[in-house]
Protein backbone atom coordinates (compact mmCIF):
# COMPACT_ATOMS: atom_id res chain seq x y z
CA UNK A 1 0.00 0.00 0.00
CA UNK A 2 1.75 3.69 -0.51
CA UNK A 3 1.19 6.75 1.56
CA UNK A 4 -1.71 8.91 0.88
CA UNK A 5 0.28 11.67 2.79
CA UNK A 6 4.27 11.39 3.49
CA UNK A 7 5.26 14.33 5.39
CA UNK A 8 9.37 14.72 5.69
CA UNK A 9 10.88 16.89 8.35
CA UNK A 10 8.19 19.94 8.30
CA UNK A 11 9.23 23.06 9.38
CA UNK A 12 6.69 25.84 9.54
CA UNK A 13 7.91 29.21 10.71
CA UNK A 14 5.79 32.38 11.66
CA UNK A 15 7.77 35.57 11.19
CA UNK A 16 10.22 33.92 13.56
CA UNK A 17 8.30 31.92 15.69
CA UNK A 18 9.03 28.19 14.63
CA UNK A 19 5.40 26.27 14.90
CA UNK A 20 6.38 23.16 13.52
CA UNK A 21 10.09 21.67 14.12
CA UNK A 22 10.71 19.14 11.60
CA UNK A 23 7.97 16.58 12.28
CA UNK A 24 7.33 13.49 10.16
CA UNK A 25 4.61 11.17 9.44
CA UNK A 26 2.72 8.92 6.91
CA UNK A 27 -0.66 8.31 6.58
CA UNK A 28 -1.67 5.01 4.46
CA UNK A 29 -4.21 5.43 2.49
CA UNK A 30 -7.41 4.74 3.06
CA UNK A 31 -6.51 4.86 6.78
CA UNK A 32 -7.82 7.58 9.44
CA UNK A 33 -5.02 8.94 11.07
CA UNK A 34 -5.16 11.16 14.73
CA UNK A 35 -3.18 13.76 15.48
CA UNK A 36 -3.06 14.62 19.14
CA UNK A 37 -1.71 17.28 22.12
CA UNK A 38 -2.51 20.29 23.95
CA UNK A 39 -3.72 23.86 22.35
CA UNK A 40 -0.41 25.48 20.37
CA UNK A 41 1.00 21.68 19.73
CA UNK A 42 0.95 22.46 16.11
CA UNK A 43 -1.19 20.26 14.91
CA UNK A 44 -3.22 21.90 13.34
CA UNK A 45 -0.79 24.38 11.64
CA UNK A 46 0.37 20.57 10.06
CA UNK A 47 -2.86 20.36 8.41
CA UNK A 48 -2.57 24.45 7.20
CA UNK A 49 1.18 23.50 5.51
CA UNK A 50 -0.52 20.57 3.95
CA UNK A 51 -2.95 22.67 2.33
CA UNK A 52 -0.42 25.35 1.69
CA UNK A 53 -2.46 27.85 4.18
CA UNK A 54 0.80 27.69 6.19
CA UNK A 55 4.48 29.15 5.44
CA UNK A 56 6.30 25.99 4.96
CA UNK A 57 9.82 26.36 5.74
CA UNK A 58 11.46 23.40 4.90
CA UNK A 59 10.62 19.59 4.35
CA UNK A 60 8.79 17.88 1.92
CA UNK A 61 4.86 17.24 1.39
CA UNK A 62 3.93 14.24 -0.80
CA UNK A 63 0.45 13.55 -1.58
CA UNK A 64 -0.28 10.26 -3.42
CA UNK A 65 3.20 9.61 -4.68
CA UNK A 66 3.42 13.50 -6.08
CA UNK A 67 5.76 15.61 -3.86
CA UNK A 68 3.88 19.39 -3.71
CA UNK A 69 6.20 22.29 -4.76
CA UNK A 70 5.25 25.81 -3.04
CA UNK A 71 1.71 26.64 -4.46
CA UNK A 72 -0.49 24.03 -5.07
CA UNK A 73 -2.39 23.50 -8.06
CA UNK A 74 -6.49 22.77 -9.23
CA UNK A 75 -5.71 19.25 -9.23
CA UNK A 76 -4.27 19.31 -5.75
CA UNK A 77 -7.93 20.42 -4.10
CA UNK A 78 -9.36 17.74 -6.26
CA UNK A 79 -7.79 15.66 -4.22
CA UNK A 80 -7.14 16.90 -0.65
CA UNK A 81 -10.31 18.94 1.19
CA UNK A 82 -10.38 20.31 4.70
CA UNK A 83 -13.51 20.50 7.07
CA UNK A 84 -12.36 23.60 9.52
CA UNK A 85 -13.04 24.12 13.11
CA UNK A 86 -15.59 26.48 13.72
CA UNK A 87 -19.03 25.76 11.75
CA UNK A 88 -19.87 29.00 12.16
CA UNK A 89 -16.75 30.59 10.55
CA UNK A 90 -16.14 28.09 7.82
CA UNK A 91 -19.90 29.46 6.20
CA UNK A 92 -20.03 32.55 3.96
CA UNK A 93 -22.35 34.70 5.84
CA UNK A 94 -24.40 36.12 2.56
CA UNK A 95 -24.48 32.84 0.54
CA UNK A 96 -27.00 30.25 0.29
CA UNK A 97 -26.06 26.43 0.54
CA UNK A 98 -26.99 25.93 -2.99
CA UNK A 99 -24.19 28.98 -3.72
CA UNK A 100 -21.91 27.82 -1.05
CA UNK A 101 -22.18 24.17 -2.72
CA UNK A 102 -22.03 25.85 -6.28
CA UNK A 103 -18.84 27.55 -5.40
CA UNK A 104 -16.35 24.87 -5.75
CA UNK A 105 -17.87 22.97 -9.15
CA UNK A 106 -17.95 26.50 -10.80
CA UNK A 107 -14.25 26.95 -10.02
CA UNK A 108 -13.41 23.32 -10.91
CA UNK A 109 -15.53 23.98 -14.31
CA UNK A 110 -17.88 20.69 -13.39
CA UNK A 111 -21.04 20.71 -15.32
CA UNK A 112 -23.22 18.12 -13.72
CA UNK A 113 -23.71 20.36 -10.65
CA UNK A 114 -27.25 20.00 -10.02
CA UNK A 115 -27.01 16.37 -9.52
CA UNK A 116 -23.97 16.75 -7.11
CA UNK A 117 -25.28 18.88 -5.24
CA UNK A 118 -28.51 17.42 -4.83
CA UNK A 119 -26.53 14.20 -3.80
CA UNK A 120 -24.27 16.16 -1.54
CA UNK A 121 -27.05 17.36 0.66
CA UNK A 122 -28.47 14.14 0.48
CA UNK A 123 -25.15 12.02 1.43
CA UNK A 124 -25.07 14.29 4.59
CA UNK A 125 -28.35 13.90 5.83
CA UNK A 126 -29.61 17.44 4.67
CA UNK A 127 -32.65 17.30 1.98
CA UNK A 128 -33.43 19.62 -0.45
CA UNK A 129 -34.94 21.53 2.12
CA UNK A 130 -31.87 23.25 3.26
CA UNK A 131 -30.77 23.84 0.06
CA UNK A 132 -31.87 27.13 -0.27
CA UNK A 133 -31.09 28.50 3.16
CA UNK A 134 -28.46 30.72 4.92
CA UNK A 135 -26.06 29.81 7.10
CA UNK A 136 -27.33 31.80 9.65
CA UNK A 137 -30.57 29.52 9.42
CA UNK A 138 -28.87 26.67 10.44
CA UNK A 139 -28.34 25.00 13.57
CA UNK A 140 -24.62 24.30 14.42
CA UNK A 141 -24.61 20.56 13.43
CA UNK A 142 -26.68 21.63 9.95
CA UNK A 143 -23.39 23.69 9.11
CA UNK A 144 -21.21 21.45 9.71
CA UNK A 145 -22.99 18.85 7.48
CA UNK A 146 -23.01 21.30 4.93
CA UNK A 147 -19.14 22.13 5.44
CA UNK A 148 -18.37 18.25 5.08
CA UNK A 149 -20.61 18.24 1.49
CA UNK A 150 -18.66 20.87 0.69
CA UNK A 151 -15.55 19.42 1.41
CA UNK A 152 -17.00 16.49 -0.25
CA UNK A 153 -18.08 17.39 -3.62
CA UNK A 154 -14.92 17.81 -5.35
CA UNK A 155 -14.61 13.75 -4.49
CA UNK A 156 -11.45 14.24 -2.80
CA UNK A 157 -9.58 10.82 -1.73
CA UNK A 158 -8.36 12.64 1.34
CA UNK A 159 -9.82 14.82 3.89
CA UNK A 160 -8.20 17.03 6.40
CA UNK A 161 -10.60 17.38 9.44
CA UNK A 162 -9.18 19.98 11.78
CA UNK A 163 -11.03 19.27 15.48
CA UNK A 164 -14.20 19.31 13.33
CA UNK A 165 -16.72 18.14 16.27
CA UNK A 166 -15.25 20.65 19.47
CA UNK A 167 -17.56 23.09 18.38
CA UNK A 168 -20.80 20.99 18.88
CA UNK A 169 -22.35 20.23 21.83
CA UNK A 170 -22.22 16.07 22.74
CA UNK A 171 -25.59 14.37 20.82
CA UNK A 172 -24.56 16.48 17.75
CA UNK A 173 -20.74 15.65 18.45
CA UNK A 174 -22.09 11.68 18.21
CA UNK A 175 -24.13 12.53 15.21
CA UNK A 176 -21.04 14.34 12.80
CA UNK A 177 -18.64 11.80 14.02
CA UNK A 178 -20.88 8.83 12.83
CA UNK A 179 -21.60 10.55 8.98
CA UNK A 180 -17.51 10.95 9.25
CA UNK A 181 -17.40 7.73 9.18
CA UNK A 182 -19.92 6.79 6.91
CA UNK A 183 -18.57 8.93 4.49
CA UNK A 184 -14.87 7.54 4.91
CA UNK A 185 -16.54 4.11 4.76
CA UNK A 186 -18.34 4.42 1.26
CA UNK A 187 -16.15 6.97 -0.38
CA UNK A 188 -12.81 4.99 1.00
CA UNK A 189 -11.70 8.23 1.70
CA UNK A 190 -8.07 9.13 3.68
CA UNK A 191 -8.75 11.32 7.19
CA UNK A 192 -5.85 13.08 9.04
CA UNK A 193 -8.05 14.24 12.22
CA UNK A 194 -7.08 16.63 14.75
CA UNK A 195 -8.36 17.28 18.03
CA UNK A 196 -7.55 17.65 21.43
CA UNK A 197 -10.28 14.42 22.18
CA UNK A 198 -8.41 11.58 22.53
CA UNK A 199 -11.88 9.46 22.96
CA UNK A 200 -12.95 11.20 19.98
CA UNK A 201 -9.06 10.09 18.44
CA UNK A 202 -9.49 6.76 19.75
CA UNK A 203 -13.08 6.26 18.28
CA UNK A 204 -12.34 6.91 14.95
CA UNK A 205 -8.73 6.22 14.19
CA UNK A 206 -6.70 3.22 13.98
CA UNK A 207 -3.19 5.04 14.17
CA UNK A 208 -2.06 8.60 15.52
CA UNK A 209 0.64 10.75 16.81
CA UNK A 210 0.68 12.73 20.01
CA UNK A 211 2.45 16.18 19.38
CA UNK A 212 3.80 19.02 21.76
CA UNK A 213 5.21 22.54 21.17
CA UNK A 214 5.53 21.71 17.66
CA UNK A 215 7.42 18.54 17.84
CA UNK A 216 5.96 14.79 17.59
CA UNK A 217 6.23 13.07 21.01
CA UNK A 218 5.51 9.55 19.85
CA UNK A 219 3.10 7.33 17.12
CA UNK A 220 0.62 5.11 18.88
CA UNK A 221 -2.10 2.58 17.49
CA UNK A 222 -5.45 3.46 19.12
CA UNK A 223 -5.33 0.37 20.67
CA UNK A 224 -2.36 1.09 22.64
CA UNK A 225 -3.44 4.32 23.50
CA UNK A 226 -6.76 2.53 24.88
CA UNK A 227 -5.11 -0.06 27.12
CA UNK A 228 -2.66 2.46 28.20
CA UNK A 229 0.66 1.10 27.03
CA UNK A 230 2.24 4.53 26.25
CA UNK A 231 6.24 5.20 26.37
CA UNK A 232 6.17 9.16 26.66
CA UNK A 233 5.53 10.36 30.13
CA UNK A 234 3.87 13.41 28.44
CA UNK A 235 1.27 11.05 26.72
CA UNK A 236 0.55 9.74 30.02
CA UNK A 237 -0.43 13.42 31.25
CA UNK A 238 -2.59 14.03 28.01
CA UNK A 239 -4.36 10.85 29.36
CA UNK A 240 -4.81 11.18 32.91
CA UNK A 241 -6.18 15.04 32.00
CA UNK A 242 -8.49 13.21 29.74
CA UNK A 243 -9.85 11.19 32.38
CA UNK A 244 -11.40 14.19 34.02
CA UNK A 245 -11.51 15.32 37.01
CA UNK A 246 -11.17 13.21 39.80
CA UNK A 247 -13.16 13.49 43.19
CA UNK A 248 -10.37 12.92 46.13
CA UNK B 1 -56.18 41.05 -2.23
CA UNK B 2 -57.69 39.37 0.98
CA UNK B 3 -56.01 39.78 4.70
CA UNK B 4 -55.13 35.91 3.86
CA UNK B 5 -53.14 36.32 1.17
CA UNK B 6 -51.60 38.74 2.41
CA UNK B 7 -50.68 36.83 5.30
CA UNK B 8 -49.21 33.43 3.18
CA UNK B 9 -47.82 35.67 1.37
CA UNK B 10 -45.59 36.87 4.56
CA UNK B 11 -44.89 33.43 5.18
CA UNK B 12 -43.76 32.15 2.35
CA UNK B 13 -41.05 35.28 2.24
CA UNK B 14 -40.35 34.63 5.58
CA UNK B 15 -40.27 30.53 5.48
CA UNK B 16 -37.31 29.51 7.10
CA UNK B 17 -36.84 27.01 4.22
CA UNK B 18 -36.99 28.71 1.08
CA UNK B 19 -37.27 26.10 -2.18
CA UNK B 20 -36.13 27.92 -4.96
CA UNK B 21 -33.15 30.57 -5.30
CA UNK B 22 -35.43 33.57 -6.26
CA UNK B 23 -37.52 33.01 -2.83
CA UNK B 24 -34.03 33.02 -0.59
CA UNK B 25 -33.15 35.98 -2.44
CA UNK B 26 -36.91 37.62 -1.66
CA UNK B 27 -37.02 36.62 1.34
CA UNK B 28 -33.89 37.78 2.43
CA UNK B 29 -34.95 41.67 0.64
CA UNK B 30 -37.48 41.42 2.61
CA UNK B 31 -36.54 41.14 6.19
CA UNK B 32 -34.05 44.13 5.09
CA UNK B 33 -37.02 46.10 4.06
CA UNK B 34 -39.02 45.42 7.61
CA UNK B 35 -36.27 46.44 9.17
CA UNK B 36 -35.74 49.56 6.66
CA UNK B 37 -39.50 50.58 7.16
CA UNK B 38 -39.76 50.41 10.77
CA UNK B 39 -37.45 53.88 10.53
CA UNK B 40 -40.09 56.27 9.76
CA UNK B 41 -37.40 59.04 9.60
CA UNK B 42 -35.84 56.46 6.97
CA UNK B 43 -39.07 56.44 4.58
CA UNK B 44 -39.47 59.95 4.85
CA UNK B 45 -36.06 60.26 3.65
CA UNK B 46 -37.03 57.81 1.07
CA UNK B 47 -39.97 59.64 0.16
CA UNK B 48 -37.83 62.85 -0.55
CA UNK B 49 -35.62 60.80 -2.97
CA UNK B 50 -38.54 59.51 -4.85
CA UNK B 51 -39.93 62.66 -4.96
CA UNK B 52 -36.63 63.86 -6.42
CA UNK B 53 -36.66 61.18 -9.05
CA UNK B 54 -40.53 61.86 -9.94
CA UNK B 55 -39.40 65.75 -10.05
CA UNK B 56 -36.68 64.65 -12.84
CA UNK B 57 -37.94 62.18 -14.36
CA UNK B 58 -41.65 64.37 -15.84
CA UNK B 59 -39.88 68.17 -15.71
CA UNK B 60 -41.23 68.80 -18.63
CA UNK B 61 -44.53 68.43 -17.51
CA UNK B 62 -44.37 69.78 -13.72
CA UNK B 63 -42.49 73.13 -14.96
CA UNK B 64 -45.10 76.00 -16.44
CA UNK B 65 -42.09 77.80 -18.11
CA UNK B 66 -38.87 77.45 -19.50
CA UNK B 67 -35.91 77.11 -17.33
CA UNK B 68 -33.57 79.06 -19.74
CA UNK B 69 -35.82 81.60 -21.34
CA UNK B 70 -37.26 84.38 -19.11
CA UNK B 71 -39.23 87.34 -20.20
CA UNK B 72 -37.14 90.06 -19.82
CA UNK B 73 -39.73 92.94 -20.15
CA UNK B 74 -42.17 91.62 -17.58
CA UNK B 75 -40.96 89.35 -15.07
CA UNK B 76 -37.62 90.31 -13.87
CA UNK B 77 -37.56 89.34 -9.90
CA UNK B 78 -41.04 89.27 -9.15
CA UNK B 79 -41.96 88.21 -6.00
CA UNK B 80 -43.54 85.06 -5.55
CA UNK B 81 -47.38 84.60 -6.37
CA UNK B 82 -49.56 82.29 -8.04
CA UNK B 83 -48.54 82.64 -11.79
CA UNK B 84 -44.69 82.22 -9.97
CA UNK B 85 -44.77 79.90 -7.35
CA UNK B 86 -41.11 80.76 -6.28
CA UNK B 87 -41.30 84.56 -8.28
CA UNK B 88 -38.90 85.08 -11.07
CA UNK B 89 -34.79 85.92 -10.85
CA UNK B 90 -33.01 88.57 -12.17
CA UNK B 91 -33.59 87.21 -16.36
CA UNK B 92 -37.37 87.16 -15.81
CA UNK B 93 -36.94 83.26 -15.85
CA UNK B 94 -39.61 80.79 -13.39
CA UNK B 95 -37.63 80.16 -10.42
CA UNK B 96 -39.76 76.87 -9.82
CA UNK B 97 -39.29 75.60 -13.27
CA UNK B 98 -35.44 76.15 -13.00
CA UNK B 99 -35.84 73.95 -9.27
CA UNK B 100 -37.25 71.28 -11.15
CA UNK B 101 -35.07 71.07 -14.03
CA UNK B 102 -32.41 71.71 -12.12
CA UNK B 103 -33.57 68.46 -10.67
CA UNK B 104 -32.67 66.35 -13.25
CA UNK B 105 -28.67 68.21 -12.78
CA UNK B 106 -28.29 67.56 -9.00
CA UNK B 107 -29.25 63.84 -9.75
CA UNK B 108 -26.73 63.97 -12.91
CA UNK B 109 -24.06 65.15 -10.31
CA UNK B 110 -25.27 62.67 -7.90
CA UNK B 111 -25.48 59.24 -9.84
CA UNK B 112 -22.47 59.79 -12.26
CA UNK B 113 -20.24 60.85 -8.39
CA UNK B 114 -21.59 57.58 -7.36
CA UNK B 115 -21.17 55.43 -10.04
CA UNK B 116 -17.75 56.92 -10.44
CA UNK B 117 -16.40 56.98 -7.12
CA UNK B 118 -17.63 54.26 -5.47
CA UNK B 119 -16.25 51.17 -7.91
CA UNK B 120 -12.43 52.62 -7.35
CA UNK B 121 -12.84 52.95 -3.58
CA UNK B 122 -14.08 49.20 -3.75
CA UNK B 123 -11.78 48.06 -6.13
CA UNK B 124 -8.68 49.46 -4.60
CA UNK B 125 -9.41 49.03 -1.18
CA UNK B 126 -10.23 45.29 -1.26
CA UNK B 127 -7.50 44.65 -3.89
CA UNK B 128 -4.96 46.47 -1.00
CA UNK B 129 -6.19 44.79 2.00
CA UNK B 130 -6.61 41.27 0.45
CA UNK B 131 -3.17 41.30 -1.36
CA UNK B 132 -1.34 43.17 1.48
CA UNK B 133 2.18 43.76 1.36
CA UNK B 134 3.53 45.88 -1.35
CA UNK B 135 0.22 46.50 -3.01
CA UNK B 136 -1.57 47.56 0.10
CA UNK B 137 1.16 49.79 1.01
CA UNK B 138 1.02 51.55 -2.11
CA UNK B 139 -2.40 51.65 -2.63
CA UNK B 140 -3.32 52.62 0.93
CA UNK B 141 -0.55 55.82 0.50
CA UNK B 142 -1.76 57.09 -2.74
CA UNK B 143 -5.02 56.79 -1.11
CA UNK B 144 -3.19 58.74 1.92
CA UNK B 145 -2.07 61.74 -0.33
CA UNK B 146 -5.90 62.36 -1.74
CA UNK B 147 -6.89 61.95 1.79
CA UNK B 148 -4.66 65.03 2.90
CA UNK B 149 -6.42 67.02 0.27
CA UNK B 150 -9.19 69.58 1.54
CA UNK B 151 -11.68 67.95 -0.61
CA UNK B 152 -13.12 71.48 -2.14
CA UNK B 153 -9.69 73.35 -2.62
CA UNK B 154 -8.50 69.84 -4.67
CA UNK B 155 -11.53 69.92 -6.95
CA UNK B 156 -11.12 73.50 -7.77
CA UNK B 157 -7.82 72.71 -8.71
CA UNK B 158 -9.19 69.65 -10.77
CA UNK B 159 -11.98 72.19 -12.49
CA UNK B 160 -9.76 74.79 -13.29
CA UNK B 161 -7.24 72.44 -14.93
CA UNK B 162 -9.70 70.74 -17.15
CA UNK B 163 -12.16 73.61 -17.39
CA UNK B 164 -15.20 74.77 -15.83
CA UNK B 165 -18.11 72.92 -16.66
CA UNK B 166 -20.83 70.33 -14.96
CA UNK B 167 -19.25 67.07 -16.73
CA UNK B 168 -15.31 68.21 -15.40
CA UNK B 169 -16.96 69.50 -11.90
CA UNK B 170 -18.68 65.28 -11.30
CA UNK B 171 -15.23 64.15 -12.47
CA UNK B 172 -13.27 66.44 -9.64
CA UNK B 173 -16.14 65.49 -7.03
CA UNK B 174 -15.55 61.83 -8.50
CA UNK B 175 -12.04 61.76 -8.05
CA UNK B 176 -11.58 63.74 -4.93
CA UNK B 177 -14.53 61.10 -3.06
CA UNK B 178 -12.86 58.08 -3.62
CA UNK B 179 -10.55 57.82 -0.79
CA UNK B 180 -12.78 56.86 2.18
CA UNK B 181 -14.37 54.12 0.21
CA UNK B 182 -11.44 52.79 -0.03
CA UNK B 183 -10.29 52.69 3.33
CA UNK B 184 -13.80 51.24 4.04
CA UNK B 185 -13.40 48.56 1.91
CA UNK B 186 -10.11 47.62 2.91
CA UNK B 187 -11.45 47.61 6.60
CA UNK B 188 -13.76 45.37 5.94
CA UNK B 189 -11.66 43.23 3.88
CA UNK B 190 -9.11 43.14 6.40
CA UNK B 191 -11.88 41.70 9.26
CA UNK B 192 -12.93 39.20 6.64
CA UNK B 193 -9.17 37.86 4.69
CA UNK B 194 -8.88 35.52 7.70
CA UNK B 195 -11.92 33.93 8.30
CA UNK B 196 -12.31 30.14 7.38
CA UNK B 197 -14.62 31.11 4.80
CA UNK B 198 -12.22 32.40 2.85
CA UNK B 199 -9.98 30.06 3.59
CA UNK B 200 -12.68 27.54 2.50
CA UNK B 201 -12.71 29.17 -1.01
CA UNK B 202 -9.00 29.15 -0.79
CA UNK B 203 -9.01 25.34 -0.46
CA UNK B 204 -11.37 25.17 -3.43
CA UNK B 205 -8.96 26.61 -5.64
CA UNK B 206 -10.16 29.60 -6.36
CA UNK B 207 -8.32 32.71 -7.46
CA UNK B 208 -7.76 35.76 -5.75
CA UNK B 209 -9.61 38.18 -8.45
CA UNK B 210 -12.66 35.49 -7.74
CA UNK B 211 -12.46 35.29 -4.13
CA UNK B 212 -12.16 39.30 -4.19
CA UNK B 213 -14.50 39.89 -6.57
CA UNK B 214 -16.79 37.28 -5.43
CA UNK B 215 -16.52 36.43 -1.88
CA UNK B 216 -15.46 39.95 -0.35
CA UNK B 217 -16.49 42.58 -2.26
CA UNK B 218 -20.31 41.47 -1.41
CA UNK B 219 -19.68 41.77 2.10
CA UNK B 220 -18.16 45.41 1.82
CA UNK B 221 -21.31 46.41 -0.48
CA UNK B 222 -23.28 47.15 1.92
CA UNK B 223 -20.97 49.43 3.95
CA UNK B 224 -19.97 51.62 1.74
CA UNK B 225 -23.92 51.61 0.12
CA UNK B 226 -24.66 53.47 3.04
CA UNK B 227 -21.25 55.67 3.27
CA UNK B 228 -21.94 56.88 -0.46
CA UNK B 229 -25.94 57.71 0.54
CA UNK B 230 -24.21 59.56 3.10
CA UNK B 231 -21.98 61.31 1.40
CA UNK B 232 -24.94 62.12 -1.47
CA UNK B 233 -25.58 65.10 0.74
CA UNK B 234 -21.84 65.92 0.85
CA UNK B 235 -21.49 65.50 -3.42
CA UNK B 236 -24.66 67.80 -3.75
CA UNK B 237 -23.04 70.83 -1.44
CA UNK B 238 -20.02 70.47 -3.41
CA UNK B 239 -21.37 70.72 -6.65
CA UNK B 240 -23.40 73.81 -5.39
CA UNK B 241 -20.38 75.05 -3.86
CA UNK B 242 -17.97 74.25 -7.22
CA UNK B 243 -21.19 75.90 -9.25
CA UNK B 244 -21.57 78.79 -6.59
CA UNK B 245 -17.93 79.79 -7.26
CA UNK B 246 -18.77 79.48 -11.09
CA UNK B 247 -16.43 76.96 -11.80
CA UNK B 248 -19.68 73.98 -11.96
CA UNK B 249 -22.68 74.48 -14.35
CA UNK B 250 -22.18 77.17 -16.68
CA UNK B 251 -25.41 79.87 -17.48
CA UNK B 252 -28.07 78.92 -18.18
CA UNK B 253 -28.17 75.73 -16.69
CA UNK B 254 -30.62 75.64 -13.81
CA UNK B 255 -28.14 74.14 -11.60
CA UNK B 256 -28.94 74.68 -7.94
CA UNK B 257 -25.70 75.92 -7.00
CA UNK B 258 -24.96 77.92 -9.87
CA UNK B 259 -28.72 79.54 -8.82
CA UNK B 260 -27.88 80.85 -5.44
CA UNK B 261 -24.80 82.20 -7.25
CA UNK B 262 -26.82 84.49 -9.33
CA UNK B 263 -29.42 84.86 -6.40
CA UNK B 264 -26.69 86.37 -3.96
CA UNK B 265 -26.58 89.68 -5.55
CA UNK B 266 -30.19 90.48 -5.16
CA UNK B 267 -30.01 88.85 -1.51
CA UNK B 268 -31.47 91.32 0.78
CA UNK B 269 -34.26 92.83 -1.15
CA UNK B 270 -35.05 89.57 -3.61
CA UNK B 271 -34.96 87.00 -0.76
CA UNK B 272 -36.76 84.47 -2.85
CA UNK B 273 -33.92 84.08 -5.78
CA UNK B 274 -31.26 82.46 -3.58
CA UNK B 275 -33.41 80.98 -1.16
CA UNK B 276 -35.64 78.35 -3.27
CA UNK B 277 -32.43 76.65 -4.13
CA UNK B 278 -31.28 76.76 -1.27
CA UNK B 279 -34.19 75.26 0.01
CA UNK B 280 -34.07 72.61 -2.52
CA UNK B 281 -30.60 71.68 -1.90
CA UNK B 282 -31.74 71.65 1.90
CA UNK B 283 -34.48 69.18 1.52
CA UNK B 284 -32.57 66.75 -0.95
CA UNK B 285 -29.70 66.26 1.08
CA UNK B 286 -31.94 65.45 4.41
CA UNK B 287 -33.41 62.87 2.35
CA UNK B 288 -30.33 61.68 1.28
CA UNK B 289 -28.72 61.59 4.91
CA UNK B 290 -31.70 60.19 6.30
CA UNK B 291 -32.08 57.60 3.56
CA UNK B 292 -28.28 56.34 4.37
CA UNK B 293 -29.29 56.33 7.82
CA UNK B 294 -31.88 54.10 7.32
CA UNK B 295 -30.26 51.75 5.13
CA UNK B 296 -27.29 52.07 7.90
CA UNK B 297 -29.79 50.11 10.14
CA UNK B 298 -31.21 48.00 7.32
CA UNK B 299 -28.11 46.59 6.01
CA UNK B 300 -25.09 46.45 8.37
CA UNK B 301 -24.18 43.71 8.60
CA UNK B 302 -22.93 43.50 11.93
CA UNK B 303 -26.57 44.60 13.55
CA UNK B 304 -28.42 41.40 13.84
CA UNK B 305 -27.37 37.65 11.94
CA UNK B 306 -27.94 38.64 8.30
Amino acid sequence: MTAAIAIQGLEVVFDRFRALKGVSLEVREGESYGLVGESGSGKSTLLKAITGLAPVASGTVTVNGKPLGKTRDKAFYREVQMVFQDPYGSLHPRQTVDRLLQEPLAIHGIADGEKRIERALDEVGLGKGFRFRYAHQLSGGQRQRVAIARALILEPSILLLDEPTSALDASVQAEVLNLLEEVRRRRKLTFLMVSHDLAIITHMCERLMVMQNGEAVETLTASQLIGHRVSEDYTRNLLRASEGFVRA
Amino acid sequence: MSAETIQSRREWLLSDRPASRLQARLGRAYVSWRRFSANRLALVGMLIIIALLVVAAFADVLAPYSPTVGDLKNARLLAPSAAHWFGTDDLGRDIYSRIVYGARWTLYVVILVAIIAAPIGLLVGTVAGYAGGWTDTILMRVTDIFLAFPKLVLALAFVAALGPGIENAVLAIAITSWPPYARIARAETLTVRNSDYIKAVQLMGASPFRIVLRHIMPLCISSLIIRVTLDMAGIILTAAGLGFLGLGAQPPLPEWGAMIASGRRFILDQWWVAAAPGAAILIVSLGFNLLGDGLRDALDPRSGDQ
